[in-house]
């Protein structure tokens, strides 16, 4: 007994020592490139020629904001926060200004929209951007038989989406369309940035119009095919591999596994488009400075060494997040990666191709505004709740919370004086 | 018993050890076999191929051994400080009526009804002030927290099931009150002693939530892998998943004897 | 030599202390939180939680779970201790087997169950090949709640089980084996030697694993949240989304409000209808 008690107090020495070694690097916590493959390939490969040794650690995003707050009160253990725009939003007070790197943006041709993003409704830069991605649609060519007269994956609109989901159902007996509206799954995102703008050509404005009750009831159609699971799923790249999906919608980097792991039985297209177009969204990821950062000088460095065309090149393989920068994409990218750039291009420049922006301006109130989209889709499609009962209670809502985050109006809706008001 | 009482008796127990163990089995199953295993249909119930390859690249991440090491550390920790804090205070439940021992059982308690993630903006921010934020000792504390409460009962009802009489049969023979505890008491309570421990040992090994809130560089094994595993491919999950049930296994496995050290004394 | 009056509380002092300062002051901040609205000080969050979408669901899912996981599991474990107790070998292998779910995180056996009761999972495979299903079959769909429900509570009663087990094992082995040798010797059958004798000493400890199990059970969300996803809300898991998805602190607050004072409540109805009856002494 005590032979094994002196291992195992040698044993945590040596854990003590091994520790103590990383105190000198420089933190760069990031909720991104979380999944363990890419989390040893941003070590790996696209930090590994970095000015600095860094210690990269993968967080949890419900831990982002502890962190920071514990670093405020005294820590000062990071230097470099990687995040959503929507996880780095509600905690612009913890960062610093990176206006003296604003130059980067221009020099290495970070695209206007994108920038302005990354004030955050300021005057200052608050955070770089880093990467982007988007959500697009998956299918699984056994899909393809079912696909209705006429229809083409470029072109598809809802309308047809419903038809080819009811087709495959038929044919099937499976319902074989699915969404990613479980628990941590981005189904608000779908609302907010593809289904509304493209049924009603706004997100708030627009939230309860006579289109929005149209889109509702037929989302509602749609639904009645769509894999019962959904609201169990997070990420569709599960379902879609073990054939439980064939059709599905996602985030891009949710659906690389299956485009990596098969890519011979998948296709990657532009999401659907309805009566006012093609709505969709970016995914903007970005890197910032916290306050208290115990080396910021080292922070500012690592972000110019992000920003570098190789190093972007070299996240967009490790990771499916595209650049953020102005750089041709090689040419011997492998196969999945290949399919998912071509529909995210075809995505941005369909002739009917609505932008949505990210929402701007909400701050703490993120979390909130998208819960009240889930919540209409789980009061009208679930509950099976009256449309327009539903829009105007979850309306109320909205206006609560906009007018608590003084938002003003953000693209496609048209501008707004003061905070953005539901019609 | 009869011969068939006999086969039945052991039939249900071989029922429960199956019950237990199928499902842990099936997780291996998938940690071992792969992508293949995990996302085939019908699902096979033996491994295609015996490849240890998907483990292995799980004990070649970066930071796995020493995160592995302070999971260690923090629940052997854990495990003392829940007993040195918690069975005085189990003894005196179970000896004395003492006014407020009813509160003092109830407030413990309470402490554990409280979901500990929703304290964890708080608690972050105290550790912070008192220098243990990031450190496996500050995570400790916080586990000793989340044990405490289930050492003090268990071990309580454990002193309860002593008899009094044997203690203070020691009393008259001489002993101190300390000399009867020690002599007396602590020997037959050592079984439950273990069972507060794996409590103790367990319950931190498992816990993640505190661990990857209070810590940023130093992260305990199962904060570290949640983090990798919470989006990665199912094979890697079950195969995280397996990496941390192998070693409370194995601790509850050597510890098993105390369980039992007991019962030839009390049954005879 | 007599205890001295004092020597209890010195006794319990270490534990308080610790849990005061590590526990009830940011104890305190978060309910102070709870009453805390935009507006002042107030039960505006609260009405908020009272209003909100899955609010009746949560409160509702939450007592069915543990109201029928918590009975069985006491029943399961007493039956289990009773069965150990007559093993003649092996006993430290088969208590060891039956105790390995303690070693299993929530997320772990979250990960386990839902590999079986998925639809391509080994339940449906077990089906499929004796020819009770011809395709794989959804059970864990808000169109099959009862079957969801049931996965729910299967997979809580086999990760939690142990601890009950643990708990009632080691009260079973300080009953002395005389008292149920006199009880055989007077003619009494095996049942009536488990229900007169057996139970009656072992309330302690049945009171102390069924406080356990059901403070832990209204705690735990893991499990539920693997299986049951978006369609089996519990208070604990709206506490999580209030706190970390919607951001909402306040709400959040609310909601461990709750928890804690149902958890409470359930430990005095626990305590009552287990206390020592007049006359009797443990």
């Amino acid at each position: 007994m005590s032979g094994r008690l002196t291992m195992l107090w040698c044993a945590l020495l040596v854990g003590l020592a091994a520790t103590a070694a990383r105190a000198d690097e420089l933190v760069f916590l990031s909720t991104q490139l979380r999944p363990l493959e890419e989390a040893q390939k941003a070590r790996t490969q696209i930090l590994k020629g970095a000015p600095m040794p860094v210690s990269y650690l993968p967080e949890e995003p419900p831990q982002l904001p502890i962190h920071l707050q514990a670093d405020e009160q005294g820590a000062r253990t990071i230097s470099l926060v990687g995040a959503l725009h929507g996880e780095l939003a509600p905690l612009a007070a913890s960062f610093q200004p990176l206006d003296q790197q604003a130059g980067l943006l221009a020099q290495r041709g970070v695209p206007e929209q994108i920038a302005r993003l990354a004030h955050l409704g300021t005057d200052h830069l608050m955070y770089m951007p880093w990467m982007q991605a988007t959500y697009i649609m998956a299918a699984n060519k056994k899909a393809l038989p079912y696909l209705p007269q006429g229809a083409t994956l470029e072109t598809l609109t809802y309308a047809q989406l419903a038809q080819w989901a009811e087709n495959a159902e038929k044919a099937t007996g499976q319902r074989v369309l699915g969404f990613p509206a479980g628990p941590t799954g981005l189904m608000a995102r779908f609302f907010q940035g593809y289904l509304l703008p493209s049924y009603t050509g706004g997100v708030v404005v627009s939230f309860r119009s006579p289109e929005a009750v149209t889109m509702w009831e037929a989302f509602k159609a749609l639904w009645k095919h769509a894999n019962p699971n959904s609201t169990n799923y997070n990420f569709m790249q599960e379902p879609l591999l073990s054939g439980d999906v064939l059709i599905a919608w996602d985030h891009v980097a949710r659906l690389q596994n299956a485009f990596r792991n098969k890519p011979d039985d998948f296709l990657a297209f532009p999401a659907p488009a309805g009566p006012k177009g093609r709505g969709f969204m970016p995914v903007l990821v970005g890197v910032a400075v916290p306050k208290t950062a115990p080396d910021a000088a080292g922070a500012s460095k690592l972000i110019d060494y992000l920003l570098q065309p190789e190093t972007q090149i070299a996240t967009l393989r490790a990771s499916f997040f595209f650049p953020v920068v102005k750089v041709a994409l090689p040419t011997d990218l492998e196969v999945g990666l290949k399919l998912e750039a071509q529909a995210v291009q075809q995505q941005q420049t369909a002739p009917d191709a609505l932008p949505t922006l990210l929402p701007v301006g909400l701050g703490s109130h993120n979390g909130e505004f998208d819960k009240i989209f889930v919540d209409t889709f789980q009061r009208i499609v679930l509950r099976d709740q009256p449309v327009q009962d539903v829009l105007a209670r979850e309306a109320e809502d909205m206006q609560r919370v906009l007018n608590a985050a003084q938002a003003p109006c953000w693209s496609p809706d048209p501008p707004s004086q003061g905070a953005c008001q539901v019609k | 018993m009869t011969g068939l009482r006999r086969a039945l008796f052991v039939a249900g127990i071989l029922l429960v050890c199956a019950w237990t163990l199928v499902p842990i089995y099936l997780v291996a199953l998938g940690g071992i076999g792969g992508a293949a295993t995990v996302y085939a249909w019908p699902k096979p119930f033996w491994p295609a191929t015996l490849s240890l390859s998907n483990f292995q690249a799980f004990l070649e991440i970066e930071g796995i051994w020493p995160a592995m090491l302070r999971s260690i550390e923090v629940a052997v920790l854990c495990m003392l400080f829940s007993l040195l804090l918690g069975a005085p205070a189990g003894y005196a439940l179970a000896r004395f009526a003492f006014r407020g021992a009813t509160i003092y059982r109830l407030t413990i308690l309470m402490t554990r009804a409280f979901p500990v993630g929703i304290l964890a903006l708080p608690l972050a921010v105290g550790f912070v002030r008192l220098g243990i934020y990031d450190t496996a000792f500050g995570v400790a504390l916080m586990h000793t927290a989340l044990a405490l409460p289930f050492a003090v009962l268990v071990t309580a009802s454990l002193f309860l099931g002593i008899p009094r009489e044997l203690e203070e049969a020691a009393w008259v023979f001489g002993c101190s009150g300390l000399g009867a505890f020690r002599r007396v008491v602590l020997p037959l309570a050592i079984p439950g002693i273990a069972a507060t421990a794996i409590f103790a040992f367990v319950i931190s090994w498992n816990e993640v939530f505190a661990a990857s809130v209070l810590t940023v560089r130093h992260k305990t094994l199962t904060a570290y892998l949640l983090t990798l595993l919470s989006e990665a491919p199912l094979q890697s999950q079950l195969a995280g998943g397996l990496l941390l049930i192998l070693p409370s296994v194995l601790f509850i496995f050597l510890v098993r004897r105390y369980l039992f050290a007991m019962w030839g004394v009390a049954s005879r | 030599m007599q205890p001295s009056a004092l020597r209890p509380y010195l006794l319990i002092a270490p534990s308080l202390v610790f849990l005061l300062l590590l526990f009830v002051v940011p104890l305190v901040q978060t309910v102070a939180l709870a009453f805390d609205t935009p507006s002042g000080p107030g039960l505006g969050s609260f009405a908020r939680m009272v209003g909100d979408l899955d609010f009746a669901d949560a409160l509702r899912n939450t007592f069915a779970l543990v109201l029928c996981v918590v009975p069985l599991q006491l029943a399961a474990a007493l039956g289990m201790s009773m069965m150990l107790r007559h093993l003649r070998g092996g006993r430290d292998i088969v208590l060891w087997i039956w105790t390995i779910p303690l070693g299993i995180s929530d997320l772990a056996a979250g990960l386990v169950w839902l590999a079986i009761l998925t639809d391509k999972g080994y339940l449906n495979t077990v089906l499929f090949e004796l020819g009770a299903i011809p395709a794989p079959q959804s059970w864990l769909t808000y169109e099959t709640p009862g079957v969801l429900f049931l996965g729910i509570l299967i997979a809580e009663f086999w990760r939690a089980t142990a601890i009950v087990f643990v708990v009632i094992v080691a009260g079973v082995q300080l009953i002395p084996q005389e008292y149920e040798e006199a009880a055989s010797v007077f003619g009494a059958t095996a049942w009536q030697r488990f229900r007169r004798v057996t139970l009656p000493l072992l309330r302690p400890t049945i009171q102390t694993a069924l406080i356990l199990r059901a403070v832990l059970a209204f705690e735990a969300f893991a499990v539920v949240l693997a299986i049951g996803g978006r369609n089996f809300p519990v208070l604990v898991s709206q506490a999580f989304a209030w706190q970390y998805q919607n951001q909402n602190y306040s709400v959040a607050a609310c909601y461990a409000v709750l928890v804690t004072l149902v958890s409470l409540a359930a430990t005095l109805v626990i305590l009552l209808a287990l206390r020592p009856r007049a006359g009797e002494t443990v």
